[in-house]
């Protein structure tokens, strides 16, 4: 177990730096350097050379190489070339928060959601019921998120103005952006556990159960549910990247001040540090929750070998 | 047994030759009971065509597609032709569509961003099959420390979504059609090359691979002449399933602002111009973004078919 889980650490530290390698190099190479041409010309050259000095940019590429790589073991990732006074990391530190709290409540939802749905479309299968959700489902799976939330937008907060639109400020501001980024998890969960279930049922340790007597409520919760279960914890790894890049649409419409949207707005500034910073973040998070994600299957799952 | 052949020969005997009768050819098969053997692809298109879901799906594609090949010709407006007049209009039966803020037509943009997204789409989806169907394929079939290496960077490059590495590539090269693509061709092939390689892993140890190594193949022409041919089915379905993720992607860097940029009209970026507008004039909103799930809903319920077609096991 140990072996494995450091085998693992050190396939995802090895895609950490290969991504953050990447980034810095591509971000470093884009023609007319991070300051916008217009920018540079309004600027005298004598203080551009400063400016970039003081950023560090007049240095060879690969000592701002080392450099970055340097700063980021200690855990900074530099300033914003937009805002002087504004440090990334801060700009991590105030985003995530945000983003998280609307993640995990979409997590929480998308679960109680998308597993119920998954096992009575199983229990009832080809019943109007198991028709209904899976109908709900190919649309879910389907339609891109981003269109649902513009819907949604359009019908509860222009239409009917049920839903605030702009922030985070109650409880009644999260409905409306948790919706639009649980829409596609609750169902593809609901399609996975469902065809997951479907096999399970058809195993011979369920007719076992059956045939001993024991009630179907029984049969399902203890032995098909548990079984078919483990495809959905597969899941969770992409779950968790699926909203945090779903997030760049929601925050942005919903104003929300997450770090999906800092990131789309560094994008569309050219703001490369800030680009650079949150993308070698969401790498590492992904990485980190992927590898939990794993441990926990080895946990739940005794059959898996580890491979050695 | 000695007595019914004794019994035959004395038939043989009593019967003279010319009461003999020759079979009429039409009863010569009556007792065979196989019917004519169809192709694999072919009986897929049997069962492609039962399915009311996939031929739906098949129908509205077609029918999008010759909308957005021949539908600019024939609308005398273009997708950039700005008209002050005719600012923010609702649809007309001149504007099918309504216009937009500068006055164009949406009708003739959305049929515009149709050509983007279903060029980006197949293009991207072949392209990736390709460069999936050669790294798996050859990757399987050498086995050992090389396949190791090569799965390897597959792990590496799907550790982290695409869609990050695809908006890094995109600021590198600029917002535009061409930098899409190749974004999508850069990172869209992994789940591909896995498949390859698993189905080669499988298929690569059976007796027909045995036997065309027999008969003096080499390596290349039983990879390619017998080792992917025979994986092709599930292949092909995920491909098709490529088909609506890259169109999603597309759509979904346009509509955030860092994908095709205006005046050019991608859906994403007619449905990004509209947000302003939700409030005032919704229906810039609704036509890009139903051509969007229709489209998406289409291919699905295509990819959904020929799963279910191709590889009956896997059927849900």
């Amino acid at each position: 177990m140990a072996k494995y889980i450091i085998k693992r650490l050190l396939a995802g530290l090895i895609s950490l730096w290969v991504l953050i390698t990447i980034t810095f190099f591509l971000m470093h190479s884009i023609p007319g350097g991070p300051f916008s041409p217009a920018e540079e010309r309004k600027i005298p050259p004598e203080v551009l050379a400063k400016i970039e000095a003081s950023y560090g940019l007049d240095k060879p590429l690969y000592i701002q190489y080392v450099n970055y790589l340097n700063n980021l073991l200690h855990g900074d990732l530099g300033i914003s070339f937009k805002d002087r006074d504004t440090l990334v990391n801060d700009l991590i530190e105030r985003g995530f928060p945000v983003s998280a709290r609307v993640g995990i409540v979409a997590v929480i939802i998308s679960l109680c959601i998308g597993v119920p749905l998954g096992i009575i479309s199983a229990i009832y299968k080809t019943k109007w019921i198991d028709r209904a959700s899976m109908i709900f489902a190919t649309i879910g799976i389907s339609i891109p998120g981003f269109v649902i939330t513009v819907l949604m937008m359009f019908f509860f907060c222009v239409k009917f103005k049920i839903f605030p639109t702009f922030g985070l400020s109650s409880p009644l501001h999260y409905v409306l952006p948790v919706a639009g980024l649980s829409f596609y998890p609750i169902a593809y969960i609901t399609r996975l556990l469902r065809s997951s279930m479907l096999e399970t049922m058809r195993q011979d340790y369920i007719r076992t159960a059956r045939s001993k007597g024991v009630k179907e409520i029984m049969v399902i919760a203890k032995h098909a549910l548990r079984n078919s279960l483990m495809p959905v914890v597969t899941y969770l790894g992409p779950l968790i990247a699926g909203l945090l890049t779903g997030g760049f649409v929601v925050e942005r419409l919903f104003s929300i001040p997450g770090i999906g949207r800092e990131f789309v707005s560094s994008v569309g500034d050219r703001d490369y540090s800030v680009t650079l910073g949150i993308t070698v973040f969401y790498g590492a998070f992904i990485i980190i929750a992927n590898l939990c994600v794993d441990i926990l299957y080895v946990i739940i799952d005794p059959r898996v070998k580890v491979e050695e | 047994m000695e007595r019914i052949e004794t019994n035959f020969s004395m038939f043989d005997q009593d019967i003279p030759d010319e009461m003999f009768e020759n079979l009429d050819s039409s009863e010569k098969s009556t007792d065979d009971i196989t019917s004519p053997s169809i192709s694999y692809w072919k009986n897929a298109w049997v069962r492609l065509k039962k399915d009311p879901l996939a031929m739906l799906g098949i129908i509205i594609i077609i029918i999008i597609t010759i909308a957005s090949i021949i539908g600019p010709m024939l609308i005398p407006y273009s997708y950039d032709g700005m008209d002050i007049t005719i600012q923010n209009q609702g649809p007309t039966a001149a504007h099918w569509f309504g216009t937009d803020k500068f006055g164009r037509d949406i009708f003739v943009r959305t049929l515009y961003g149709a050509r983007i997204s279903l060029t980006i789409g197949f293009l991207a989806a072949f392209l990736n099959g390709v460069i999936g169907v050669l790294y798996g394929g050859f990757s399987g079939f050498i086995g050992g420390r090389i396949d190791l290496i090569m799965m390897r960077i597959v792990d590496v490059i799907t550790s982290v979504p695409s869609l990050l590495y695809i908006i890094l590539i995109m600021m590198f090269l600029g917002n535009n059609i061409q930098s899409i693509l190749i974004a999508l061709c850069l990172t869209y092939w992994t789940g591909t090359a896995r498949q390859v390689r698993s189905q080669i892993l499988t298929l690569k140890h059976q007796d027909f691979v045995l036997a065309a190594r027999v008969i003096g193949e080499n390596k290349l022409q039983i990879l390619t002449s017998h080792l992917i041919p025979n994986s092709m089915g599930p292949i092909i379905v995920t491909i098709t399933f490529l088909i609506p993720q890259a169109i999603f992607q597309e759509a979904f860097l346009s509509f955030l602002g860092i994908g095709i940029q205006v005046p050019m009209a991608s859906w994403g970026t007619l449905a990004n111009d509209a947000i302003p507008a939700l409030f005032t004039q919704p229906y810039q909103m609704f036509f890009p973004v139903l051509a969007i799930s229709f489209t998406m809903l289409a291919l699905n319920f295509i990819g959904d078919g020929l799963r279910d077609a191709l590889d009956p096991r896997l059927k849900k």
